[in-house]
């Protein structure tokens, strides 16, 4: 009997089938997986009577497109992998404040969004961006703060810079500031408002997580939703998609000072937003996803109808891309700022469209795919992970989410929209990772004994992605961050939850 | 026309039609936008709003946090005294204004930057940093512009050498050697002014700015100074590319020549919206090489007069 488990995306396992490792073999298993080529997809700590925990690590193979399942247990304190296996180190931070563990050895451990242990209910609340930044010394060295409030209308997030002059030469990003206790709030459910606080994990996202969420509860309900459902689901996710990207494009467009991109794609990011609104009435696709299917049908009339609008707005945004990829000037501004080389960015476990930018092999779509995913074939990459790069892969992506979208459009399935639920199964631990549009989102659940959520565990892909945005601040510019942090364009909520 | 009517004249153009610029290259770069934009008279409308505000001072800042934004007008108003506008002479001119005038933007430059590290503040200090090693490369460049043109007015009063008359004569024999001029100042304009490849004046962005980040702590009137003093300046260093190219077409008569100097204005205000609206901004390490760059020109338009 092998005594990691294997499993594949959006199935379950009954908990009594994982075996629990002892430490030091569930830590050398989990190297020995990570240098074969699998990456941590999430990592947290579940508790169970008396001072005892969980310690459960779920690795992605993007190879064979199977997951694997550690598990240890755990008390008060736990070995720390962190410096053989970086992508690990935000994780062991995250338990060690979640549940005051300590990850014995763990090179740097400060907080990651400054919570409260949650073993502590009573206690205050640490106060966020309460830390000690890492200082660079010299008489040279100079030191710049930016945030948590920011000039721009975006999340709060504070950032310090060690500067040597123009050239930064270490950036480190405080975050935590929007927490709001999601995973804790999720406890004891599926409760009513479950699914409104997933689709708000990051608002961006919606879509995504409300996917990777009900895939969770149909899976542990042992149900599958409607092949309708999956396809209009697919096609909620590809116009989240196509929205995100063209905002992109313009919001990069804007930061190389090149106005006219900037303009035309924010208004454009709105007719797509519409299309998701003329499908379930909200431009964000809040309300469209139920656990079992969707609330919201397309008619024959409205499927063309809405072909339609795509051609037009197709034809827009070929423009203003044009427009943008071909002016010399951005080229120019956006070649060779923010090199992330394909090394760093797998060993910080970096995914979605950063780690294709950079040229890794990672898009749930292909590698993990989902009910719908079947006619996704093409992975589209990146070479050399710099700001050109990220663009490009937008644009790139955005062509083949346009075909995506044509072709669901064009042959929906027939059928129901949506299964009925029965009650969960108890005691199983299920996972549903989704590709949103920036990238991989993992939800894993845990059911106690009467099939409620005992742990909900979600991992969004800014969590892992921030630090691929610090390294590659390292000897750029300081003048270049935005321009960067464009690129990246993480979630500060999908962060903090 | 007597001294006295020539200096209200001379000003009153230069105080009343300067805020015009910033709204036009607005709406030039709305249109390329595809948005409709502010008014023109935007600037004007803002002007007015800041004067009526309060202020909020830092309490590390001292009187020079102020003097920045006075010379912000004070200086532009004093080196436009000795530029020609068109048909309308220069109402202060002397054998070697041209130096003064450059280096009274020097002056300017050396108060918003001390005004910005009055602050203390760790982005306005970067910004003072930028626009000081910047215009440290701008300033040879326009240097050398005056110098070629003084070489061929014989004089270095900036009267003499913009006159319509003495550039009548000097376009048909240099026209080269001024048309390589002109590209200078014009690079110089944008540069002075914040103006894209050099710099993003629209940018919210405080990492990335040069000059707008040095003044992001006055508020009220003091920023409403600030904001009077870009648009003075950039009608006054602009001034001398108008001036420069308008004498082709000279029509003998003064006021025609001052009506084509004001188009001239509005029609540079046009182009620095096209410049800004087609192309992106140059990366910061990127933009020493423009600079130096123009300065060349200027050098080499130099050696053809002096071979």
């Amino acid at each position: 009997m092998s005594l990691s488990m294997q499993l594949k995306n959006n199935s379950s396992l009954p908990l009594n089938d994982i075996h629990p490792l002892p430490v030091e073999e569930f830590a050398s298993r989990l190297l020995h997986s990570v240098a074969d080529g699998l990456r941590v997809s999430a990592y947290f700590a579940r508790p169970r009577q008396e001072g005892q925990f969980d310690l459960i690590c779920l690795l992605a193979n993007d190879n064979s497109g199977k997951l694997q399942l550690l598990q240890t247990r755990i008390s008060e304190c736990f070995p720390s992998l962190a410096a053989q296996c970086p992508q690990l180190q935000l994780f062991e931070r995250e338990v060690a404040e979640q549940f005051g563990l300590q990850p014995v050895g763990h090179p740097w451990l400060k907080p990651v969004r400054f919570e409260r242990n949650w073993r502590e209910e009573e206690a205050p609340a640490p106060l966020a961006g309460d830390f000690s930044a890492y200082r660079v010394e010299g008489e040279e060295i100079h030191e710049v703060a930016v945030g948590p409030v920011h000039a721009g209308v975006i999340e709060p997030g504070h950032f310090r810079f060690q500067c040597h002059g123009e050239e930064v030469k270490h950036l480190e990003i405080s975050l935590g500031f929007q927490h709001r206790g999601l995973e804790k709030l999720l406890c004891g459910g599926p409760h009513k408002l479950s699914l409104k606080q997933i689709e708000a994990a990051a608002g961006d996202t919606s879509i995504g997580h409300a996917c990777a969420y009900c895939r969770n509860l149909e899976t542990l309900a042992g149900v599958q939703a409607p092949e309708r459902a999956e396809a209009l689901r697919s096609l909620a996710l590809e116009l989240e998609r196509l929205a995100n990207h063209v905002g992109d494009v313009g919001a990069l467009s804007g930061d190389t000072g090149f106005l006219p991109t900037a303009s035309y794609c924010g208004s454009i990011r709105g007719n797509i937003l519409n299309l998701t609104a003329e499908l379930c009435g909200s431009r964000f696709g809040r309300g469209l996803l139920i656990p079992g299917g969707v609330n919201f049908d397309l008619n024959p009339d409205e499927c063309r109808k809405l072909l339609e609008r795509l051609t037009v707005i197709e034809h827009e945004v070929n423009g203003a891309l044009a427009l943008f990829y071909d002016s010399p000037s951005v080229l120019a501004r956006m070649d060779g700022v923010g090199i992330l080389s394909a090394e760093i960015a797998t060993e910080l476990g970096l995914v979605g469209m950063a780690a294709r930018a950079s040229g890794l092999h990672r898009d749930l779509r292909l590698t993990h795919p989902g009910p719908a995913d079947g006619d996704f074939i093409e992975m589209v990459r990146q070479k050399r992970g710099d700001v050109h790069s990220r663009a490009l892969l937008r644009r790139r992506e955005i062509a083949a989410s346009f075909a995506m979208v044509r072709q669901l459009l064009q042959k929906l399935p027939d059928g129901d929209l949506r299964v009925a639920l029965g009650p969960l199964q108890p005691n199983r631990l299920a996972v549903a990772m989704v590709e949103g549009w920036r990238g991989e989102l993992v939800h894993v659940v845990v059911t106690d004994g009467r099939g409620k959520f005992d742990r909900y565990k979600l991992v969004d892909p800014s969590f892992h992605n921030w630090n691929g945005l610090a390294m590659a601040l390292r000897g750029q510019q300081i003048s270049d961050f935005p321009l960067c942090n464009k690129s990246f364009n993480l979630s500060y909520c999908g962060f903090d939850l | 026309m007597n001294l006295l009517s020539l200096l209200i004249l001379h000003s009153l153009l230069l105080l009343l039609l300067a805020p015009l610029l910033p709204g036009i290259i607005a709406k030039t770069k709305a249109f390329f936008g595809g948005r409709k934009g502010a008014p023109v008279l935007q600037l004007y409308f803002d002007l007015n709003r800041l004067r009526r505000k309060g202020m909020v001072v830092s309490p590390t800042t001292s009187w020079i946090f102020f003097v920045g934004p006075l010379l912000a007008v004070a200086v532009p108003l004093t080196a436009s005294l000795m530029l020609p506008f068109g048909g309308l002479a220069a109402p202060v001119r002397f054998g070697g204004d041209a130096i003064l005038f450059v280096y009274l933007f020097g002056l300017l430059r050396f108060f918003t930057a001390s005004a910005a590290l009055d602050t203390g503040s760790a982005f306005e200090g970067m910004g003072a940093a930028r626009e000081v090693s910047f215009s440290c490369l701008a300033e040879p460049a326009v240097l050398l512009v005056l110098l070629l043109l003084g070489r061929l007015a014989g004089s270095f009063s900036l009267q003499q050498m913009l006159a319509p008359q003495q550039l009548a004569v000097a376009w048909p024999a240099q026209g080269v050697t001024l048309g390589l001029a002109l590209v200078t100042l014009l690079v110089v304009v944008l540069a002075e002014n914040a103006r894209i490849p050099v710099d993003d004046p629209n940018t919210h962005l405080e990492l990335t700015m040069i000059h707008e980040v040095m003044v992001l702590d006055h508020s009220g009137p003091a920023l409403g100074l600030i904001e009077y003093g870009s648009a003075l300046k950039l009608w006054v260093l602009g001034g001398l590319v108008v001036q420069l190219s308008l004498p082709p077409l000279l029509p003998t008569d003064l006021a025609a020549t001052t009506l084509l100097f004001i188009a001239g204005q509005l029609l540079l205000a046009l182009l620095i919206g096209i410049i800004e609206s087609v192309m992106a901004r140059l990366p910061l390490p990127r933009v020493p090489a423009l600079l130096i760059g123009s300065g060349l020109l200027a050098a080499f338009g130099l050696i053809l007069i002096l071979r």
